[in-house]
């Protein structure tokens, strides 16, 4: 071996803490990597062979009521490759043994043929056929809520009439990959259910014979879906068509189109954090090296020993250090990536997950890591490069400090000459201090940026189910009804306040912007279900005009006072043009409201209601359920109480594994930054510090110097922290926004707290350690040596 | 005759690294008295910057005692043995060892914050010569300089013993002799038990009294019965 791969060796094995310490940062940001790109990966190779190898549709639409000859016609529509006419309807399941109703989608599959969009993968069984009674194939989550098996049956109310289903098969859809029943914002697999029958059997029991009221095309790859929803809007105008849409608008897509968004916005933030934090500790432990090492460099130049041999001998140092971390971050990156992947299988229902490790990404994570650390190395190793041997054997020009605090101040003995030690030497290195405080920084951020979440997630679920819709549940009726159905709710057992509502598909547009929604038509009085201003106050809809939720004028770029043009999809495309008379906090989806009377002025047929909103005697829970399953009318249930309980669940289960894995990273970093400060200065300050002990001060004393200056470092690291974390959580929650779902930013004072408290825990801890070295400082010998 | 400051007894240290054992110290017997100034002579190795460790509280003898006044410094505690440099005893080392990042007035502020009757630094560094330096850092200054503020700190506390090792050593003559002038104006001003390891053998004239090492032991010690004056030192 080598000689100077020798002493490379021995140096190792004299800085292993210093150099763990640095791996282990490195280790998180190989394995945020691993985490983030390869689940990135995962889910999106998951997602598009399953997409195509089972035909996901691109474009969707509906109608109420559609004659089956004008599959040619929509064939025919440029860039169309296939069209599936079908039918989709929402019912209510009444599952034996589960005391509250649920609700389930009633989707067709073609008889005689296979599918030609959105086909499905078989699990378990056949296929439901037309020729045999009430046959189902049930999608696989909903399956395994209930306990399901081939040959079990469950109810539906259909059309008004129980219907006893049969399954005989379980199945994956690539439309419902994330499926979300009414009313909730996570799935709840046991009271949201899609079964599959007979296109033949379905028409049949929804009175649909030769017609269909949902449709989903599939397109050639470089067809514009604009011109084909156009198209098909024009088409399904006369049967009641409520706006054709393009896949990004489809729940199940759109939801997994946000994690992925997600997952690579954590790709491009996180890792760089760890990999920057590890550049720059590289760089301040080499440099110390690399001063301690100076007389040694000097004389293996005197000897012959070239530049590149040494400026590559410290290299490698680093190098190994980087492949520590490497290896340690692989490792947990694959094993916390596994993780990932079950969680992602719990929540997405894909019938398989490709779990992509290529080599590549362990290669692209090596690479990265490694130039990291050599770029935080380059210019203490260039220092060594320049150096003249005769120079380098010459211990180096004393330390000069700037005159700060010199003169009248220091005699008011304000502070003493310990903490003024302390203070010129944070001044005296202005970049790594800057640098230190800045790391440690960052790990009050990431802890803000992790924990935040619970802030915002507790406001958005005391906006929506305590101010806005205070309901115990919702319904929603198969068709429109006139008044008399409030009092047909109104008489059902355990009903207190019957609210009833209206809505309609529309298109908002603005100049050359539009977006597809629903307006919402509301009483004046309306109480169970409110609209809030922006401040979560509750206003009333005026008699005219319309209230826009706040991201759809974001959308249109509208403002209170423009007009708007609404476009009525379910009455012939007929457009008006209203005012915007205020805007709406809402977290869920897009939403437009008016006044009930005004939106049936609109709408022209006089006074009708699609759903009631009710609060409910909760003694007579079960009555009312047993009498909801009885009521033909009711397409589909919401209820509020248990939404918002699965909420909490879902969100608290995935958060706090989130949290958990954060918590652990902001404490390395923090123990990387501050441990290594600390040996550093303590490395440079062991003279000063024995000297200090020999002229009378006590061990803790002599610490306090230390102490004083890493404690002001982490003092001004957390505001920096504070605001670093605002806008790291700023940009989580952009990037989260979609037209489904959007989080408020809401940052509690006790989170920034607990991630300050946290950080200066761990800070504490490395300084501790640190500190029973200098417990431990040899006077004797620290004072013969000359520095 | 003055009162005896230190009697030791026996006194022996033993370095042991690995197999080797060293003796740096074999049975000293000596007593130093009240406003002595004595120069410990000898060559590397002979045990002078040992015993001075050991009678200044920075190490721990093997064997045999050291009595400091009525403190038996032998069975001190590290806490107590911290109490005595902080009170009792000042250092000056061949090296300065001043703090790079105080001044000088505040290097000498840094003792007379924790000492229990000190002077001002200003007093103090006047004493040495260096009443004008007071804002200088010790990058900014001589080696003599340095020195000097390196007396002043340890003075500044009114020490009862001023131990001293190899205070010229890293000097040229003419700062040497300021050094040296300084030390001798506190000895007699002060009445400051004040010891001196040093291996210039011409500085022995300016002392009370001469102790010779020679392999870990005393070899010989006499009293000068007349001093000169550290200017007229020859180097």
């Amino acid at each position: 071996m080598a000689m100077l791969d020798l002493k490379l060796l021995r140096d190792l094995g004299r800085l292993w803490a210093q150099g763990l310490a640095i791996a282990l940062v490195m280790a998180c940001g190989v394995s945020t990597i691993i985490i983030s790109v390869g689940a990135y990966r995962s889910l999106e190779e998951t997602q598009s062979a399953f997409y195509e190898r089972y035909r996901f549709g691109t474009v969707f639409a509906s109608a109420v009521r559609a004659p089956r000859h004008l599959k040619s016609r929509i064939e025919h529509i440029a860039g169309v490759t296939a069209a599936d006419l079908r039918i989709v309807q929402p019912v209510l399941i009444d599952v034996a043994g589960m005391r509250e109703p649920a609700s389930g989608l009633a989707v067709s599959v073609p008889d005689f043929e296979e599918a030609s969009v959105n086909q499905l993968y078989l699990r378990y069984g056949r296929l439901p056929e037309e020729s045999r009674k009430n046959e189902v194939a049930v999608v696989e989550t909903f399956a395994n809520a209930h306990g399901f098996r081939l040959g079990d049956s469950f109810d539906a109310i259909m059309n008004g009439r129980k219907q006893k289903l049969l399954i005989v098969g379980i199945v994956l859809s690539p439309e419902f990959i994330y499926a979300i029943g009414p009313g909730d914002m996570v799935p709840d697999p046991r009271r949201f259910g899609v079964f599959f029958m007979s296109f033949k059997k379905l028409s049949g029991l929804f009175d649909l014979e030769g017609a269909f009221n949902s449709l989903s095309l599939t397109t050639l790859r470089n067809a514009d879906t604009r011109i084909i929803v156009d198209e098909l809007d024009d088409i399904l105008k006369p049967y009641g068509g409520s706006g054709a849409y393009d896949r990004k608008d489809q729940v199940s897509h759109a939801f997994l189109d946000s994690e992925l968004d997600q997952l690579r916005a954590m790709s491009s933030v996180i890792p760089p954090i760890f990999l920057l934090v590890a550049a720059f500790l590289v760089n301040m432990i080499l440099s110390r090296l690399i001063t301690l090492d100076r007389e040694q460099i000097g004389l293996l130049k005197a000897l012959g020993y070239g530049n590149v041999a040494i400026g590559g001998h410290f290299a490698k140092l680093v190098v190994v250090i980087a492949l520590v971390g490497l290896l340690i971050g692989s490792l947990s990156g694959f094993w916390l990536g596994r993780g990932l992947t079950r969680l992602y299988a719990t929540f997405y229902s894909f019938p398989f997950l490709i779990f992509r490790h290529s080599i590549d990404l362990y290669l692209l994570a090596g690479g990265v890591t490694v130039a990291a650390a050599l770029a935080g190395a380059a210019k203490a190793i260039w220092t060594v490069v320049i150096l003249p041997p005769a120079v380098a054997m010459r211990p180096p020009a004393p330390t000069t400090y700037r005159s700060f605090f010199v003169g009248q101040l220091q005699r008011l003995g304000i502070f003493s000459q310990l903490s003024i030690m302390a203070f010129r030497h944070l001044i005296r290195w202005p970049v790594r201090t800057l640098l230190t405080t800045l790391g440690t920084s960052l790990s009050v951020a990431l802890l803000i940026t992790s924990l935040f979440s619970y802030d915002s997630i507790d406001y958005m679920i005391d906006a929506i189910f305590f101010r806005a819709d205070r309901q115990d549940a919702s319904m929603t009726f198969v068709s429109d009804q006139g008044l008399d159905a409030i009092s047909a709710v109104a008489s059902m057992p355990g009903i207190l306040r019957v609210e009833p509502f209206r809505q309609t598909a529309v298109t908002l547009r603005n100049a050359h912007r539009e977006k597809r929604m629903a307006i919402v038509g509301l009483a004046e009085d309306t109480d169970l279900s409110r609209v809030l201003d922006l401040d979560l106050n509750p206003v009333s809809p005026t008699s005219s005009g319309v209230i826009l939720s706040e991201r759809v004028a974001e959308i249109l770029h509208l403002k209170p006072g423009m007009q708007v043009e609404v476009e009525l999809l379910e009455r012939d495309k007929r457009t008006a043009l209203l005012t915007v008379t205020g805007l709406a906090q809402s977290y869920v989806g897009l939403t437009a409201y008016m006044r009930d009377d005004a939106l049936d002025q609109l709408l022209r047929d006089g006074r009708r209601i699609s759903g009631v909103r009710v609060s409910i005697d909760s003694n007579e829970m079960d009555d009312l359920y047993e009498a909801i399953k009885q009521t033909p009318m009711v397409a589909s249930i919401a209820l509020q109480g248990i939404s918002r309980v699965r909420l909490r669940e879902t969100v608290e289960e995935n958060i706090t594994t989130m949290t958990a894995v954060y918590v652990i990273l902001a404490i390395i970093i923090t123990f990387g930054v501050i441990y290594n400060s600390a040996r550093i200065q303590l490395s440079e300050r062991a003279r000063e510090l024995a000297s200090l002990r020999v002229f009378g001060f006590t061990r803790s004393e002599v610490s306090s110097v230390l102490m004083i200056e890493l404690g002001l470092i982490v003092l001004f690291a957390q505001p920096l922290g504070w605001v670093i974390g605002y806008l790291l959580s700023w940009s989580v929650v952009q990037g989260f926004e979609n037209d489904i779902f959007r989080i408020p930013l809401i940052i509690k004072i006790a989170t920034y707290a607990l991630a300050s408290l946290i950080v200066t825990g761990a800070a504490l801890v490395s300084a501790l350690i640190v500190r029973g070295r200098v417990d431990r400082l040899d006077l004797i010998r620290v004072l013969k040596t000359r520095e | 005759m003055s009162k005896p400051v230190f009697q030791t007894h026996d006194l022996t240290k033993i370095y042991r690294t690995g197999d080797v054992e060293v003796r740096a110290l074999n049975g000293v017997n000596i007593t130093l008295y009240e406003g002595e100034m004595t120069v410990l002579l000898g060559p590397s190795g002979s045990g002078k910057s040992t015993f001075l460790n050991i009678v200044g509280g920075l190490d721990r003898a093997t064997s045999g005692t050291v009595r400091f006044k009525d403190m038996e410094l032998t069975s001190c505690s590290e806490r107590q043995l911290t109490q005595y440099r902080r009170n009792h005893v000042g250092f000056v080392f061949q090296f300065y060892n001043l703090i790079p990042s105080l001044t000088a007035w505040e290097n000498v502020a840094m003792v007379t914050e924790i000492a229990r009757a000190p002077m001002a630094p200003d007093e103090a560094l006047a004493m040495v010569g260096l009443e004008n330096r007071q804002t200088h850092f010790p990058a900014q200054m001589s080696g003599g300089e340095q020195q000097r503020v390196a007396i002043a700190r340890a003075i500044a506390k009114r020490p009862e013993v001023l131990l001293c090792d190899e205070p010229t050593g890293a000097l040229d003559s003419k700062t040497g002799i300021l050094v040296l002038e300084a030390l001798d104006k506190i000895n007699r001003e002060l009445g400051t038990t004040t010891a001196i390891i040093t291996h210039n053998a011409g500085i022995q004239a300016i002392a009370h009294r001469v102790v010779s090492f020679m392999d870990g032991s005393i070899s010989q010690t006499h009293a000068n019965a007349t001093r000169i004056q550290p200017a007229e030192v020859v180097w």
